[in-house]
């Protein structure tokens, strides 16, 4: 079981991260940042996340700022 | 008990967000840049050298000292901060129109030399900053601003292979060109990164890492979509791999 | 370090390359051209046994770029060229003087424009003084008039540049450069400057530090551009030198700078001989210029007479500084024709003709 922390301040909502999670857990919010944009939001209501830090690594933005597994 | 395996690295401004767009390969680049200075604690040790371009603002993002460069000269600068303080970690971050474009006769005039230090050059084809223009890595037939209608080689020539070059200069240690475009991508730019950055500590010569990296914008692709043009298209002409590796002792 | 008591026989070129070795130049970075060259060859032999850095640059671009590199560490450096080569120099020196890093450049001129020729001349008073780089900004410029004032404005040159954090030029021309004259090379005399709290060195136990050109915030560049300027009036202060030659009583005071001058002397020395009322102001900064000694001069004198080898630069700073109090005239030869003791004698009786017809006034 893992757990991603995202800063949505720093959140460009480029979806980079949505494309590379392997268990499809993050979409965009319904709300947004001060940017005005729907920022990246990890929803594990089944805790799938398995913490592989994938989304991390490829997150342009350092957005996703910890990952626990 | 969960354990904390993915951490925003510490020498990163607390709240120094990047400034480039959306999907934008320098912040993937600038991370792993991060990482390794954290874990090789070079923190207090490095100078960093800004160059001209979507590259400049590197003392925004990093707790770095960071001397500022002209367009193209990062390599000379970095000559001079090395030569004066040889025990300091030295690297220049570039883009293609900085390090392979105007500035291309320095970089390989700092390789010829064996400089001591480490240049990582983010290739994405274009001259990002100022819009979108072509530069000397611009694909044929791919379209920008100044080749409206795709680069003609017959009018503007060919791309310009940078990597392939500087490994043919004796002093250069490790040259590799990697790509930021899918999570194994990302792990061997590390990699690559990680080599460069030990040829310096390890004194062994200069080290170039040319990344290709996505410009979004000004390919008027999203970002997912550029990460695949990379993929697709670019890495077919401009080829990933290590040129050189002198501790390897084979050169591919 | 040939700190000698006693004078040697030295060529200029070599002699600046020595007064920098004896000042603490650590890097020289230099790029071959006429009629310079002797320098770097010079350090070539000099910096690396003594365990500094010379590096024969790809160009001149290169040259000031690794200037500014060991600058931002505080460390003394020096690059050189001349004419065409400083031309290229210009990106870097502009660069340099935003982001306040020092360094030594010397600039030994020689015929222009374009790639001119290789004869001494004095067309790049506009290119050091006034600056061929973009931007407003000022690069101090002291220009000596023999070897032996080449070695001493060296050594200023290196301590004015930390002192300041500026670039500064040493303008010689090609007759400097390539002439032999005995010198004494006594020992640095200025104190080392302290440059720890701006210079590069790695951010242990203090903030990072930024050494940079590019300032893009709203009114982030007209904030460092008048601090500049606030820095540049404190160097006028403090700084502005010059020399002056018989001028008590003079009425043709000639204004000449580097080795015009010299010839100039000679040729006041005759007038005086023949009871003709001549005198000599010599600049020896350039940036600052002793616009205010000048004024006070040319109030005394009946005509200023300003020479140069070159068609009128200096000549601009000279008008602006006497600003009336006496008309000015100009001799200048260009394009690496040189200005001999008759050109200057014959330029004198021809301003003392005017003023026993009642000049221009």
């Amino acid at each position: 079981m893992g757990r991603i922390v995202i800063d949505k301040e720093r959140c460009k909502a480029c979806n980079i991260c949505m494309s590379v999670c392997p268990k499809k857990l993050i979409h965009p919010s319904a709300s947004v940042n001060s940017r005005g944009l729907n920022y990246a939001e990890c929803d594990d209501k089944n805790h799938e996340c398995i913490g592989c830090a994938i989304c991390a690594h490829s997150c342009p933005d350092v957005a996703i700022v910890k990952v626990f597994k | 008990m969960e354990a904390l395996v993915y951490e925003k690295p510490k020498c990163l401004k607390k709240d120094g967000a990047f400034t480039f767009c959306p999907g934008c390969g320098h912040g993937v680049v600038l991370r792993i840049i991060a990482e390794l200075i954290d874990e090789y604690k070079l923190q207090e040790n490095t100078i960093a050298i800004s160059s001209v371009g979507c590259s400049i603002f590197l003392e925004k993002f990093f707790d770095l000292d960071v001397a500022g460069a002209s367009h193209g000269r990062s390599p000379c600068v970095a000559t001079g901060i090395k030569r004066s303080l040889p025990d300091k970690f030295i690297f220049t971050y570039q883009g293609d129109g900085d390090a392979a474009t105007i500035g291309f006769n320095e970089t390989i005039h700092t390789a010829c030399r064996g400089e001591k230090i480490t240049t990582i050059c983010i290739n994405n084809t274009t001259f990002g900053m100022t819009g979108g223009q072509a530069s000397a890595t611009t694909l044929v037939g791919q379209v920008t601003k100044t080749t409206p209608k795709g680069r003609k080689a017959e009018l503007t020539g060919y791309p310009l292979h940078a990597a392939e070059i500087v490994a043919n200069c004796d002093g250069a240690a490790y040259v590799a060109r990697v790509a930021i475009c899918s999570p194994k991508h990302i792990r061997e730019a590390k990699k690559a990164i990680r080599k460069a950055f030990e040829m310096q500590i390890k004194g062994l010569g200069y080290s170039f890492v040319e990344v290709l990296a996505a410009c979004p914008t000004n390919w008027g692709l999203s970002p997912v979509e550029s990460m695949n043009l990379i993929k697709d298209n670019i890495e077919k002409v401009h080829h990933i791999g290590v040129f050189k590796d002198i501790t390897s002792g084979e050169e591919k | 370090m040939l700190e000698t008591g006693r004078k040697v026989l030295f060529k200029g070129n070599e002699a600046i390359a020595q007064a920098a070795v004896n000042a603490g130049c650590m890097c020289y970075f230099g790029y071959p051209i006429t009629p310079q060259s002797e320098i770097g060859e010079y350090m070539s032999a000099k910096l690396p046994e003594m365990g500094r850095t010379f590096i024969p640059a790809e160009s001149e671009l290169a040259s000031i770029s690794m200037l500014i590199g060991a600058g931002t560490t505080g460390t003394k450096a020096m690059t050189s060229s001349s004419s065409c080569g400083i031309a290229l120099m210009q990106e870097g020196l502009s660069a340099m003087v935003c982001a306040e890093v020092p360094g030594v450049i010397v600039s030994v001129m020689r015929g222009g424009p374009g790639l001119g020729n290789i004869a001494p001349a004095q067309g790049d008073y506009f290119q050091a003084v006034k600056g061929g780089g973009n931007g407003d900004y000022k690069v101090i410029v002291l220009a000596p008039s023999t070897v032996q004032e080449s070695v001493d404005l060296t050594y200023r040159a290196f301590y004015l540049a930390l002192k300041y954090r500026n670039p500064v030029i040493l303008l010689a021309d090609g007759i400097l450069g390539q002439m032999m004259e005995p010198v004494e090379f006594k020992k640095y005399p200025y104190e080392d400057v302290d440059t720890s709290s701006w210079a590069l060195s790695g951010a242990k136990n203090r903030e990072p530090r930024f050494l940079v050109s590019l300032h893009m915030l709203d009114g982030e560049m007209e904030a460092i551009t008048r601090r500049l300027f606030k820095k540049y009036d404190e160097i006028a202060k403090n700084e502005t030198t010059y020399e002056e030659y018989m001028t008590e009583d003079a009425d043709i005071v000639i204004t000449a700078f580097g080795t015009v001058a010299r010839v100039a002397k000679a040729a006041v020395k005759r007038a005086r001989q023949n009871g003709i009322k001549a005198g000599l102001f010599r600049p020896v900064t350039l940036f600052p210029f002793p616009d205010k000694a000048l004024h006070e001069t040319a109030k005394r004198a009946k005509i200023v007479l300003d020479v140069e080898m070159n068609m009128g630069q200096m000549l601009l700073d000279v008008r602006s500084a006497v600003f009336g109090a006496a008309p000015v005239e100009f001799f200048g030869k260009p394009g690496g024709a040189l200005i001999t003791f008759e050109d200057i004698y014959d330029a004198i009786m021809k301003a003392d003709k005017e003023i026993a017809q009642g000049g221009r006034v």
